[in-house]
């Protein structure tokens, strides 16, 4: 709580929280229909509105933060109001930890519990006798009771340089904060650029793992609950990477126009505890998906 | 866009250099529709939110009355088993997310920066991009039962594989509507979590805050932490059911059981999200027509933050049934009784404040009175479901569609009514029509209890639930379920009126106190509450 007691700022009114519900409402359609057509094997709209609801966000979320860029150049902002924005941010975070907890949640469930059983573990004996007779409870699942078979990733190559990467990717912009807090432009630029340059071979990697999973091991996501909660987590963490490396290049962007300062830098911080959330996911990931 | 709004505090306002900014912020404001589109006040969004759950409520009681009319006589009489099964599921689904929880977003934001002498929510774009999300969200889900096939027929629960194998095509549209129902919860609850922790006035210390607050607070967390792991269960049946996943399919090394865990781990605390804020509105009601402070305000604090803790490590007493280990049902049953602690002592602590206080029975007070005692029922024949050998004959019988209704309708419901009878006279400067209000109150009375009570008797004999046809010998008992639930959902159409007259501002001005019992900053503010409530911190002592 503020000893101090600052002039309350209540910021004014904005046409964009409209466009973003509208976005969302048309992404929600455009996917619900491209989805059900996509199955019919129709031909419709959904592609189409969704693709206009994604472009609509992305030009509510280039338009909003502009003019809060703009306020906050100008100074309007209050002390309290970047603690509002830092609060915001660090719940945002823990909401999206409890996603990627759900898919996580599958993942154990389904090694340590469903696939025991289906194989006759504890008092599930008839289970594995009578349904899926011959199912051998393993992991990776490279043969599903259903007699789906794939190939395992494994964690060394590709997995073991992209964790590397990331790792580095954080220390690389820890020190571009650093930069930034001790006024040093240079290493804050040079740091930057290069955090976001890992980001992007990241993401190539990813693709090139991808490809690699589908075109030589068979690993798909179609392949049992093993290609399901390995393509999930690991594609659910891309995107967010693929955001971080945004907000990232947005944020490179501006420390070229001079924004920041050492005292004022929310969005940077914003951005900086978003890109060490996704490191650690990764960490998780590396460990749980691939490793272990 | 140029234009900030500021309010400016005595110690800094004369030498800041914002100021030549108008003080008076009120006459550049939108008018007509735009108003209500673009407004980013704490007091419009929370009438926006308000309505709109009011109008889902219709929306889904008429989907109540459908399921009533059918169940009327034994027999498939007037709807096809397939639209009886969408109308329980959209039914349920329109309650919780589009009823129940914007009722309590839209309190939250009418009375959260109220009562701890802010001027606003402290995100208030944010604060309008949730709203406005849910009308389009529910627009998608109303309009899935329109798609060829027919809409979602597998229950809120939307249990795999009625969800994935079973289902129809409108699956898709269920799916992204939650998505984004989820979405503009979970930055509800930010903007809530943040002002309570950000924006008290100087001097509102943690152990000051209202008990609406606090509640509030909890819940909030509670949001934050479980709607996204109901996207994620969205996402699994969506990948389950249309890109060939198997999370919940044996055959691909899945378990539909694992989908019912998931899902109960959102839906546990779910449950405690729309009933929270309720203890906190009780807790500022019951004070006021007693006309003493409230008993155990720290135990009241820390029952609540009991409940939401325990609510994480209960959530498979919905599965006793389902096929879990021994040892599983009995740490759940355990630790689901253990939830009867908390909420006894929160009932206690009603009970005790009403002891020897000086209690007048004005609307609201009836509301929360018939609050404690009713769902104080629908704890206990919670506290009978708990018992894994005893819930293995309730299990998915009519017992559990008369508990649940006890907590939520006359639990979570009769409390978002007990508030805005108390509230509305703060926030339009008016008394409503008490004459239409206790008939209101006592017709919702009787008939809720009529609707909801026998479906225990029918529920302990046998009868299943989310069926559109049923055994004879319950004939007698459906059909005066049946018509209790049309007389309550007429009573509802009092409230309507009512609410209608009072936002007319009709009726005789009020003082600042409104009632003469009550505490809190809100209550020391001009009737009708200003557009912006607080230009300078108030001092809370």
């Amino acid at each position: 709580m503020q000893q101090v007691y600052q002039k309350y700022y209540v910021p004014a009114q904005s046409y964009w929280p409209i466009v973003g519900a509208v976005a969302l409402f048309l992404i929600a359609v455009g996917a619900g229909n491209f989805v059900i057509e996509s199955t019919r094997g129709e031909a419709g709209y959904g592609g189409n509105i969704l693709a206009v609801g994604v472009l609509l966000l992305l030009i509510m979320l280039f338009g909003w933060f502009k003019d809060q860029i703009n306020e906050s150049m100008s100074g309007l902002y209050s002390d309290q109001l970047s603690q509002s924005y830092r609060q915001g941010m660090s719940w945002f975070i823990f909401s999206e930890v409890m996603f990627f907890g759900a898919f996580f949640g599958a993942l154990f469930y389904a090694r340590t519990i469903a696939l025991p059983w289906l194989g006759g573990a504890s008092n599930n004996a008839m289970t594995n006798e009578v349904l899926w007779p011959g199912f051998q409870a393993m992991w990776p699942l490279v043969e599903t009771p259903g007699g789906v078979t794939t190939t395992a990733m494994s964690w060394a190559g590709l997995p073991t340089i992209n964790t590397i990467i990331l790792l580095v990717s954080s220390v690389t912009l820890h020190f571009a904060h650093v930069g930034l807090e001790q006024n040093k432009r240079k290493q804050l630029t040079a740091m930057l650029g290069v955090t976001i340059v890992l980001g992007c071979i990241f993401l190539f990697l990813q693709v090139e793992e991808y490809m690699h999973a589908y075109r030589d091991l068979g690993l798909t996501l179609q392949s049992g609950i093993y290609g399901n909660t390995f393509f999930l987590l690991t594609g659910f963490h891309g995107m967010h990477v693929t955001l971080g490396t945004i907000i990232l290049t947005v944020l490179f962007l501006r420390v070229l126009k001079g924004h920041f300062t050492p005292d004022s830098h929310f969005a940077f911080q914003a951005g900086s505890w978003y890109w060490h959330f996704v490191d650690v996911v990764w960490v998780m990931l590396f460990v749980f998906v691939y490793v272990l | 866009m140029s234009k900030a709004t500021e309010i400016i505090s005595p110690e800094h306002g004369a030498a800041d250099p914002h100021d030549t900014h108008d003080g008076h912020h009120d006459h550049h404001a939108p008018s007509g529709i735009m108003r209500w589109v673009l407004t980013t006040n704490h007091k419009d969004i929370g009438t926006l939110y308000l309505w709109f759950a009011f109008i889902m409520f219709l929306v889904g009681g008429a989907m109540a009355m459908v399921i009533r009319a059918e169940l009327f006589q034994p027999g498939l009489q007037i709807v096809e088993p397939n639209f009886f099964n969408q109308m329980t599921t959209v039914h349920g689904l329109i309650m919780v997310f589009g009823a129940v929880m914007p009722a309590f977003t839209g309190l939250a934001n009418w009375l959260v920066p109220m009562m701890i002498g802010a001027p606003d929510m402290a995100l208030p774009r944010m604060n309008n991009w949730s709203f406005w999300i849910l009308p389009f969200a529910f627009t998608i889900l109303l309009a899935s039962l329109f798609v060829e096939g027919g809409g979602p027929a597998f229950g809120w629960t939307f249990y795999a594989p009625l969800s994935t194998t079973y289902s129809g095509d409108s699956t898709a549209l269920f799916v992204f509507s939650v998505h984004i129902m989820g979405i503009s919860s979970i930055m509800g609850a930010i903007n809530v979590i943040v002002t309570i922790v950000n924006m008290r006035a100087p001097g509102m210390t943690w152990m000051k805050m209202p008990l609406f607050v606090w509640t509030w607070l909890i819940t909030a967390f509670l949001l934050i932490a479980v709607m996204p792991v109901l996207a994620g269960a969205v996402t699994m049946v969506l990948t389950d059911k249309f890109f060939g996943t198997s999370f919940f399919d044996a055959a691909g090394g899945g378990d539909p059981v694992m989908f019912q865990h998931i899902f109960w781990f959102f839906g546990h605390p779910e449950v405690y999200i729309m009933i929270l804020p309720a203890f906190g509105i009780i807790s500022q009601i019951v004070p006021t027509f007693a006309r003493k402070p409230l008993f155990g305000y720290a135990s009241m604090v820390y029952a609540t933050a009991s409940i939401a803790l325990l609510s994480f490590i209960v959530w498979a007493h919905h599965m006793f049934t389902t096929g879990m280990p021994v040892a599983a049902e009995m740490f759940f049953m355990f630790a689901t009784m253990l939830i009867s602690v908390p909420t006894g002592v929160k009932v206690f602590n009603w009970v005790a404040t009403m002891w020897r206080g000086s209690m007048t029975f004005e609307v609201p007070m009836l509301f929360a009175l018939a609050f404690i005692v009713l769902f104080t029922i629908g704890g206990l024949s919670g506290l009978m479901l708990a018992i894994t050998p005893v819930d293995f004959q309730y299990h998915d019988t009519y017992f559990v569609v008369a508990h649940f209704h006890y907590v939520l309708v006359t639990g979570a419901i009769f409390s978002i009514m007990a508030a805005v009878y108390y509230w509305i006279p703060k926030w339009t400067g008016r008394m409503f029509d008490v004459t239409l209000a206790k008939w209101h109150f006592w017709c919702s009375l009787i008939s809720v209890n009529v609707l909801f009570f026998p479906m225990h008797f029918v529920g302990l004999a046998g009868m299943p639930r989310r069926i559109p046809d049923y055994a004879l010998q319950f004939a007698d008992f459906n059909k005066w379920i049946s018509l209790g639930g049309f007389a309550f959902g007429l009573s509802q159409l009092i409230f309507l009126v009512v609410m209608i007259k009072a936002c007319r501002k009709q009726g005789e001005p009020v003082s600042d106190r409104v009632w003469e019992g009550a505490e809190g900053l809100e209550w020391e503010i001009p009737s009708p509450a200003p557009y912006h409530t607080f230009e300078t911190p108030p001092v809370v002592k």
